[in-house]
């Protein structure tokens, strides 16, 4: 891509809020798409946006969204899936990029929320904050749609162009340390029913 | 190995199995002892076969799966299933997810490596600690009905099942 903007590295992206970018994201959803919300803050901002049917909430299982993503886009292939996830938790399953790569997932795309902090349990920093580019290394896995979200519109346009072309997606989006907008609601079985019945799954 | 009545070996009686209750993706990160068994899935197109980094990511890729419609299973060996216990407690059992998995016994009845066996002896316990439905096949006149009821009844209760692979059934040279 020639775009100077999506050749930028992380140092050069504008930091932004998860819970606007998260509310910006669900509002281009139209088509019955499937989201992931990884463990903590992540889903919590995709609870607040409007529990949609075709949300899950992931609870525990840190660094799982990704995979979780996967497996729904292997099932329904016409389905374009998203999975919401932080640095800490990506960080922790790496590998999981070089297999979206591997499955050339056309319907996937992986949102990472990059404050370079373990926001939840008391700010510690990621590796993240000492250099490592998650965007980078999305690419090296394979994942040749990899960006950096340079500012808002830039968001923008990368998930409308994620909505209509095929995958895989990579877009890391560096964000503040502001608390989530909402908590989720804690029923597991409940949240996977709702998540089933909204993706028409019967296996 | 095979029966004397078909000279159908236990990986093909698998797949079949599989296969009759609409198992059709398998993620799966390989052992010597699956490598029969993963190369006939490679090889049959009714399969989709998914070769992730780690286990976990198996577990969930499966999960998803699930979550979407389709059925599929995990393949892995026993130092394996030792990588995924929090992915079990944290995701599969709270959420009801009817998670199959196929664990390669390593680790005892002559295995020469002691970290296997040492790892081994965790297998049990963590599926008994989290009421994970089990069973280690033995032989052949076991396996067909171990595998097609655990199957089922994993889709049925919501519940995840390992079926493990005992070296009797994999290595004991047939009588």
């Amino acid at each position: 891509m020639s775009d100077v903007k999506a050749q930028s590295g992380r140092n050069e992206a504008s930091v932004m809020n998860r819970s606007v970018m998260t509310q910006l994201l669900v509002d281009k959803l139209k088509s019955g798409e499937a989201v992931i919300g990884g463990i903590g803050n992540s889903n919590f901002d995709l609870w607040a946006s409007g529990q949609r049917p075709q949300n899950f909430y992931m609870l525990g299982s840190m660094g799982l969204a990704t995979p979780i993503a996967l497996g729904v886009a292997l099932a329904q292939p016409q389905r374009k899936v998203f999975a919401l996830d932080g640095d800490g938790s990506i960080l922790m399953q790496l590998g999981a990029l070089g297999t979206v790569a591997a499955e050339v997932s056309k319907n996937l795309a992986i949102i990472i929320w990059d404050n370079g902090l373990y926001q939840i349990t008391g700010s510690q920093k990621t590796l993240t904050s000492a250099g490592a580019d998650l965007v980078a290394i999305a690419k090296g896995a394979g994942i040749a749609q990899s960006y950096w979200a340079f500012d808002q519109a830039h968001f923008e346009s990368l998930i409308e162009r994620a909505l209509v072309e095929d995958g895989p997606w990579f877009i890391a989006v560096r964000i503040d340390a502001e608390k989530p907008a909402g908590v989720t609601e804690r029923d597991p079985v409940k949240i996977r029913l709702n998540f089933m019945q909204g993706l028409g799954a019967k296996p | 190995m095979s029966t004397s009545q078909t000279n159908e070996t236990w990986y093909a009686v698998v797949a079949r199995v599989l296969k009759a209750n609409k198992v059709t993706l398998v993620a799966y990160v390989p052992d010597n002892v699956l490598a029969p068994l993963i190369k006939l899935i490679h090889a049959d197109p009714d399969f989709t076969v998914v070769c992730p980094a780690r286990e976990e990511e198996a577990v969930a890729i499966v999960a998803g799966a699930y979550m979407g419609g389709r059925r599929g299973i995990a393949l892995m060996q026993t130092s394996g299933f030792a990588t995924i216990p929090n992915a079990l407690a944290s995701l599969i059992c709270p959420y009801e997810i009817p998670l199959l998995m196929m664990i390669s016994e390593r680790g005892t009845l002559g295995d020469f490596q002691k970290g296997q066996a040492i790892v081994c002896r965790t297998m049990r316990p963590v599926l008994q600690s989290l009421g994970i439905e089990h069973f280690a096949i033995q032989d052949m006149g076991q396996l067909e009905f171990v595998v097609d009821s655990m199957i089922k009844q994993a889709f049925a209760t919501q519940a995840p099942a390992a079926m493990i692979l005992s070296p009797l059934l994999t290595k004991r040279v047939a009588a």
